[in-house]
């Protein structure tokens, strides 16, 4: 898989390579950030289409934060937390795992491709999880383009 | 005898109940009789849109406007009575957050038209005639409402005083809206501040009765409501009915939990609240059981377990769609590979 795949649905060269997709990730404080973190300063490359936001835990990023998110036209949102069985605050990850779940099936009904929300499991020690995982959510937002919000109605 | 206020009453895209529920509230009605006269309501008489249209700016008290914005006409009187009344006030879920009609945000116009016009098994259209918002007849020219993609909230179209959830709103609800406006009108009292929900600020399970698991909460499988006969001290969550009373905002009286049936939604969200669904969403995950084992358990096993609740869109946004963070369904302009 490569960031430039061929286009698939209806959109002009032009569009398809200006598309510049805007990803939300939600870094818990713990694991995550600083696993963010340890790929920054190993200068790690990575697309430059994400914006980090740092929660205390993953299980802080309310349903409602991904919504909001979504309505606000961010094509692609990416929660990270800490490893199973690694939770700072032993239990907020599964919680997180089950909102996350049942979110991508809510979304899947509202018409979005559940593809746009993605949980990874990053750990402080992850700096290259973390890239990994970015370059290939990029990709698959990059796929699929931009979000629908906006275009039907 | 002195002077009456005028108050009117309008449905949009409601089912009626809303008009009904007015009528519902006892001795009280004469209150509102001896206080007001109406000046419209077309669910109990007769009343012209031109008569309202000729009346001064302001000159009608308080407007009670119920079920959603659907179409043009819903609009027109709705901008109409907005102009005409000093208080508009969104009564019954439909005019505050769509409401079950609001669930159409799932399809658009088209789909609406296939499903009614064409694709019924008592319809017989094979021309699939649809209304037109115009048409020219030899007797004249007529016009129809256009009917919209979206279904739209009251506070969408115009501005909105007061709200009053609920399927329909409850008779204390209403019987406290009169008495502001009776104090109101007979002795100067100030009116509640603008944008006041005429319900509770508290959640419903504040005001249920039933007796709840206060730690170590868990729910080992969810079950549909005919699925199980309900205990009816315990609650209902707790026994595996999804109750959507941890969300939505209490003033209800816990109506249906009393008559043995989970919440669904009817009065909207808490003021804290953006999202009704998203927030019984993380509650609902949040209660269902987690045990030492979780650690070891799939992704493809959390989904499954998730997948007992049938069709989340339905369940959590029963009555507040078009009012949701997203109000209605889109469509993905193209589709992943594999």
């Amino acid at each position: 898989m490569s960031s430039t795949a061929p286009n698939a649905g209806g959109q002009t060269k032009a569009e398809e390579e200006d598309f510049e997709p805007k990803i939300i990730v939600f870094c818990c404080n713990w694991c995550s950030y600083a696993g963010a973190d340890l790929a920054g300063v190993s200068r790690l490359q990575m697309p430059p289409y994400f914006r980090v936001i740092r929660v205390m835990c993953s299980a802080r990023v309310d349903p409602e934060f991904v919504l909001r998110a979504f309505q606000k036209g961010a094509d692609g949102v990416l929660v990270a937390g800490c490893h199973p069985a690694d939770c700072h605050y032993i239990g907020g990850n599964y919680r997180t795992r089950r909102r996350i779940a049942l979110l991508r099936i809510l979304l899947q009904q509202f018409g979005f491709d559940p593809g746009r929300l993605k949980l990874a499991w990053i750990s402080a020690g992850e700096g290259e999880k973390f890239q990994k995982t970015i370059i290939e959510f990029t990709d698959v937002v990059n796929e699929l383009g931009p979000s629908p919000i906006g275009s039907s109605d | 005898m002195a002077d009456k206020i005028k108050i009117a009453q309008y449905w949009g895209a409601g089912c009626g109940g809303c008009d009904v529920a007015l009528l519902d509230i006892d001795a009280k009605i004469l209150d509102v009789h001896a206080l007001a006269e109406v000046v419209f309501w077309p669910i109990g008489f007769d009343g012209k849109l031109a008569d309202i249209e000729a009346m001064p700016d302001k000159s009608i008290t308080v407007s009670f406007y119920n079920g959603a914005i659907r179409n043009s006409e819903n609009e027109h009187v709705a901008k109409m009575l907005r102009e005409k009344s000093v208080v508009m006030i969104a009564f019954g879920s439909c005019a505050c957050f769509g409401g079950t009609p609001g669930l159409a945000n799932v399809t658009n116009k088209e789909e609406v038209f296939q499903t009614v016009y064409k694709d019924t098994a008592s319809t017989d259209n094979p021309d699939f005639i649809t209304p037109q918002t115009h048409l020219k007849v030899p007797e004249g020219e007529v016009d129809l409402p256009e009917f919209y993609d979206s279904v739209k909230t009251l506070d969408e179209v115009v501005d909105v005083d007061y709200f009053m959830p609920g399927c329909p709103p409850t008779v204390n609800l209403i019987a406290l809206a009169v008495d502001a406006v009776a104090k109101h009108v007979t002795e100067g009292a100030d009116l509640p501040p603008k944008g006041t929900v005429i319900a509770s600020d508290k959640t419903l399970c504040d005001e249920c009765d039933r007796e709840r698991v206060e730690t170590g909460r868990r729910i080992e499988k969810i079950y549909q409501s005919y699925e199980i006969k309900a205990d009816p001290k315990k609650c209902l969550l707790d026994q595996g009915i999804i109750c959507i009373g941890p969300a939505t905002r209490a003033g209800c009286g816990s109506m249906c939990p009393k008559a043995n049936m989970p919440c669904r939604g009817c009065m909207g969200p808490t003021k804290a609240v953006m999202d009704h669904g998203g927030s019984m969403l993380s509650a609902l995950s949040s209660l269902l059981n987690i045990t030492d084992s979780e650690s070891k358990l799939s992704e493809e096993q959390i989904i499954e377990l998730m997948m007992q609740v049938k069709d989340p869109l339905g369940t959590f946004y029963a009555f507040t769609l078009p009012k949701s963070l997203l109000r209605r369904t889109v469509t993905e302009k193209r589709k992943r590979k594999g």
